[in-house]
């Protein structure tokens, strides 16, 4: 008799990589259902679309690679990747967007460099940069969310939107948005809320001049803050079940909180608010679904805490005098960049090594 | 002795909760088992050199007696841990991971199970602790929560220690055998604390003691409280919070000091010195009865027992005895785990002998510990960090492992990883982190042994480079040396020749046959006392030079000598009218 032979630990936690995704995905859903509710069946479109695609993709280069295909399809990493691709993208962009995204993230950002582990840069994030700098009519055609006076199109309306551009009646989404907001909105409405300011800002209008505007309410841009708010609980779902650390979205916003702080301060009157800043744009969605990717993220919890940190300061930085109104995407693929350099000094101390007393 | 003492906790880095599975073996009372049919009493049951067997084979041993004389430096002698007859010394199953053969004794108990007379130490406190870690050693008392270490050896190395900490923590899952002995036999602990504070004791300050045991197991820490009571001022009890990996010795140093042990020191270099309870009992049963160390506490656990606990197990007892007495239920791909299921290893021999160490079988279904599955690739989500009781970075150990980059896991100090299996017990992934881990330090050790080896080539290599070098310089040296002189000579004989063109005519003629027999000696004799010089010459470098050259050389001067003489006679013959003296040379 003899008996089977293994290497310790015997005992594992069965949490596995695909625990993870799913819990990551489960995390994004109230923010989903925020998103759909207020910008329309678009968002629905854009999912479905994204997922399929990033499915089929996947399976394509994991056969090119000879791979084995059904781990990683059930890893749903690929999912999670195509679906913060398509809640970034403006719901009613048509889906020839998010179909080259998509194959974008997956086919060169993913497994170009590797595959699931390797990437150096955010998939999702590269993706938005590559259709944002692309396609920068589509890619910031972002409806006003559906506030008293206007309500998104309906599920036929955007289905088309979404598939031909044109709705039912044949309206073009300038002409959907002509139409249905004549009078009841100012004319720089197909923007976010930080689109909004910095053309107003740009116009010559003060800041509280253009936070009077409709697009703005309680803490931040209208809509926008219930769609923050709630990957803020989703994120916070996410630390409670210990799928990411407190250090990335914790050193992200109050990076970000702080030069907003610093910034009105200064600047009252060209200079939006904390509020602003973490509530009106990607900020939540940032801080808890994309900057603590593990893949790119850098690994200690030093390390994080440099990384998230960047991430809120170029944020910050880009929005105030860069070129675009939000920044998430390419603050992230900065410091995606700088995760070696960070990972190599923040080594933590080990034990005996005269580190810690 | 407060109850609450308000006493001051550290935190090591990391750590995990796997779940702990206590109930399962702790709830019963430590038995004693039927003797079984044979024990494989292995010769080094510990770090050590292994003493000489001194009894032969087909005599019947008392329990208790010794069977091998205590080795130099650390080998510790091993005792009958029952009356029987012994066998010949043969090759079997080591218990260690490897499972290579090792050389054991094997004993047929007789049944009887009769001790000799043990020589108890009467009044041990006033005995030098010199005598008593001498007594320890000829007991054979080893180290029992960890590497086995000979416990006199420990002791008589450790100087001025300030604190002695007993490990009663055993944060390992499943293993409740330390548990066990602090609930029925606290007393025989507490004693051999008090032994061991004497022991350690300078300038005849004694140490203070601090026992610690996690809080999942509150029988054990109030035995131990109720058996302290109020008369042992200098001893507490500390009870820690459940974190695995808080019984590893470094872990346990930082939580109840704050300090770390420099890397690549002992605790002894901070002034601590740590002890497990189990080895604690041993020491004060090896002094007060006398008795030798012959069995320990194994716990019998996992669901495949049917009759699981902890029990008294003989030295030398085969784990197929041990998984009899506990009715194993054994499934298709049983694995049976010596250790607990974060550092144990599995034995594929049921032979395999129970040794000092050995503190648990863990008999699992594959339910309650699912076999490992198929790794998936490193997300780098970095959870293995973050429970890394050594603050590593498991994750790019990894990575460097697996590209066989030993130069960049030194630089990451892979050394000092203890392989507790925290990092693979969290990783989504399922990757086996301490098998890679393993398997580097192993390739590492086996590079230094090979540098170590091409090293030593390379020196007598290049030794012998310069000597040959050496000696072709002094080859050529003796060549040039040899050439200057026969140009030397040559040029002398020109001028020679020049010169006897002026000498006198009166002399030509007499000494024409004179004058050739005495330059014939004369040459004869330089001939000698050339070979002379060549004799002497070499003594300053003589363990260069080998004699083989030294008679060539000496040749080649004789064979000039003569030619020199030849020509001399030549032109002696040749030019009668002149006298071919050459003699000047």
């Amino acid at each position: 008799m003899s008996f089977y032979i293994a290497s310790s630990p015997h005992s594992h936690q069965r949490r596995t990589t695909h625990d993870i995704m799913r819990l990551v995905l489960l995390a994004m859903v109230p923010g989903v259902i925020a998103q759909l509710y207020f910008f329309g069946w678009g968002v629905l479109f854009q999912l479905t679309l994204a997922i399929s695609v990033a499915l089929l993709a996947e399976s394509a280069a994991l056969l090119l690679r000879d791979r084995p295909i059904k781990p990683a399809l059930h890893d749903y990493s690929v999912v999670v990747t195509a679906a913060l691709l398509a809640i970034s993208i403006p719901p009613l962009a048509p889906w020839w967007v998010v179909l080259v995204g998509t194959l974008f993230a997956v086919l060169v950002v993913k497994h170009m460099f590797g595959g699931i582990g390797q990437n150096i840069f955010n998939p999702a994030m590269a993706a938005y940069v590559m259709l944002l700098i692309s396609f920068p009519v589509q890619m910031t055609a972002w409806m006003p969310p559906a506030i008293e006076g206007y309500t998104a199109p309906g599920f036929m309306d955007s289905l088309w939107l979404f598939l031909t551009t044109f709705t039912t009646e044949g309206y073009s989404l300038e002409q959907v948005r002509l139409v249905e907001l004549s009078g009841s909105f100012d004319a720089m409405v197909m923007a976010t809320p930080l689109d909004y300011i910095k053309t107003e800002l740009s116009q010559g209008y003060t800041l509280s001049e253009t936070l009077q505007s409709q697009l703005f309410s309680v803490f931040a841009g209208a809509g926008w803050q219930w769609v923050n708010f709630a990957y803020l609980a989703g994120g916070i779902f996410l630390l409670q079940q210990r799928i990411i650390t407190w250090h990335i979205p914790a050193a992200l916003l109050t990076t970000l909180g702080l030069f907003a702080i610093i910034g009105t301060l200064a600047a009252p009157d060209t200079l939006p608010g904390f509020n602003i800043h973490l509530l009106s744009g990607g900020a939540m969605l940032a801080a808890f679904f994309i900057a603590t990717d593990p893949v790119s993220a850098a690994t200690s919890n030093k390390g994080k805490v440099l990384y998230a940190a960047l991430i809120g300061a170029l944020i910050y930085i880009i929005r105030t005098w860069g070129g675009y109104p939000d920044a998430v995407a390419f603050a992230v693929l900065l410091a995606n960049l700088c995760v070696p350099v960070i990972d190599q000094y923040t080594r933590p101390s080990t034990y005996g090594h005269g580190g810690a007393a | 002795m407060s109850q609450h003492n308000p006493v001051k906790l550290w935190r090591f880095h990391g750590g995990v909760h796997p779940p702990e599975r206590k109930e399962l073996a702790n709830s019963t009372a430590i038995r004693s088992l039927p003797l079984p049919t044979v024990l494989y009493i292995p010769l080094r049951q510990h770090i050590g050199v292994s003493g000489n067997v001194c009894v032969k084979p087909g005599d019947r041993v008392l329990r208790g007696q010794a069977l091998t004389e205590p080795g130099v430096y650390g080998g510790l002698p091993v005792h009958a841990p029952t009356s029987g007859i012994v066998g010949e010394v043969i090759e079997h199953p080591s218990n260690h991971p490897s499972q290579l053969p090792e050389p054991v004794l094997p004993i047929s108990p007789d049944g009887q199970h009769e001790a000799m007379s043990f020589q108890a130490l009467t009044d041990a406190m006033s005995l030098s602790p010199l005598k008593l870690i001498q007594h320890l050693h000829n007991s054979g008392v080893a180290g029992l929560g960890g590497a086995g270490f000979p416990t006199a050896q420990k002791l008589s190395q450790a100087r001025n220690i300030e604190l002695l900490i007993i490990n009663g923590v055993e944060c390992e899952p499943y293993i409740v055998s330390d548990d066990r002995l602090m609930r029925e036999h606290a007393e025989g602990i507490i004693r051999g604390v008090t032994l061991l504070q004497h022991i350690l004791q300078h300038e005849q300050q004694q140490p203070e003691a601090i026992i610690a045991v996690e809080d999942n197991k509150p029988e054990a820490i109030s035995a131990l409280r109720a058996a302290l009571g109020e008369t042992h001022s200098n001893i507490r009890v500390q009870v820690i919070p459940t974190l695995y990996p808080s019984g590893g010795e470094k872990q346990l140093i930082q939580i109840l000091t704050g300090k770390q042990v420099p890397v690549r020191g002992y605790p002894a270099d901070i002034g601590i010195l740590m002890q497990n309870v189990g080895t604690a009992f041993a020491i004060a049963a090896a002094v007060d009865k006398g008795e030798p160390f012959m069995e320990r506490v194994v716990t019998l656990t996992g669901e495949a027992f049917q009759q699981p606990g902890t029990a008294w197990v003989l030295l030398g007892t085969p784990i197929q005895h041990l998984l009899e007495c506990g009715e194993l239920n054994p499934s298709e791909q049983q694995r049976i785990i010596v250790g607990g299921p974060m550092m144990g290893y599995t034995v594929a021999d049921p032979l395999t002998p129970i040794i000092k160490t050995t503190n648990c079988i863990l008999a699992p279904t594959a339910v309650e510990l699912p076999a490992a599955e198929n790794e998936s690739p490193c997300i780098r989500c970095g959870m293995c960090e973050q429970v890394c009781p050594a603050s590593l970075l498991p994750q790019q150990l990894q990575w460097l492992a697996k590209a066989k980059d030993h130069e960049g896991l030194a630089k990451h100090n892979l050394a000092d990883c203890i392989e507790c299996g925290a990092c693979a017990y969290v990783c989504p992934s399922e990757i086996p982190l301490v098998h890679y881990y393993r398997k580097a330090k192993a390739e590492m050790r086996e590079e230094r042994i090979e540098q170590q080896k091409s090293e030593i080539a390379r020196l007598r290599f290049e030794a012998r480079q310069e000597r040959l070098e050496r000696e072709k310089i002094e080859r050529q040296e003796r060549h040039k040396k040899a050439a200057e002189a026969r140009e030397k000579a040559l040029a002398a004989r020109e001028k020679q020749a020049a010169s006897d063109d002026t000498t006198p005519a009166a002399d030509k003629g007499a000494s024409d046959p004179i004058k050739a027999a005495l330059a014939r000696a004369k040459a004869k004799r330089a001939l000698q006392q050339e070979q002379q010089q060549e004799a002497q010459q070499p003594a300053p470098a003589a363990t260069d030079i080998d004699p083989q050259k030294a008679r060539v050389a000496a040749a080649i001067a004789r064979a000039k000598a003569k030619r020199e003489a030849m020509a001399a006679e030549a032109s002696n013959a040749a030019k009668t009218e002149q006298p071919g003296d050459n003699n000047e040379s």
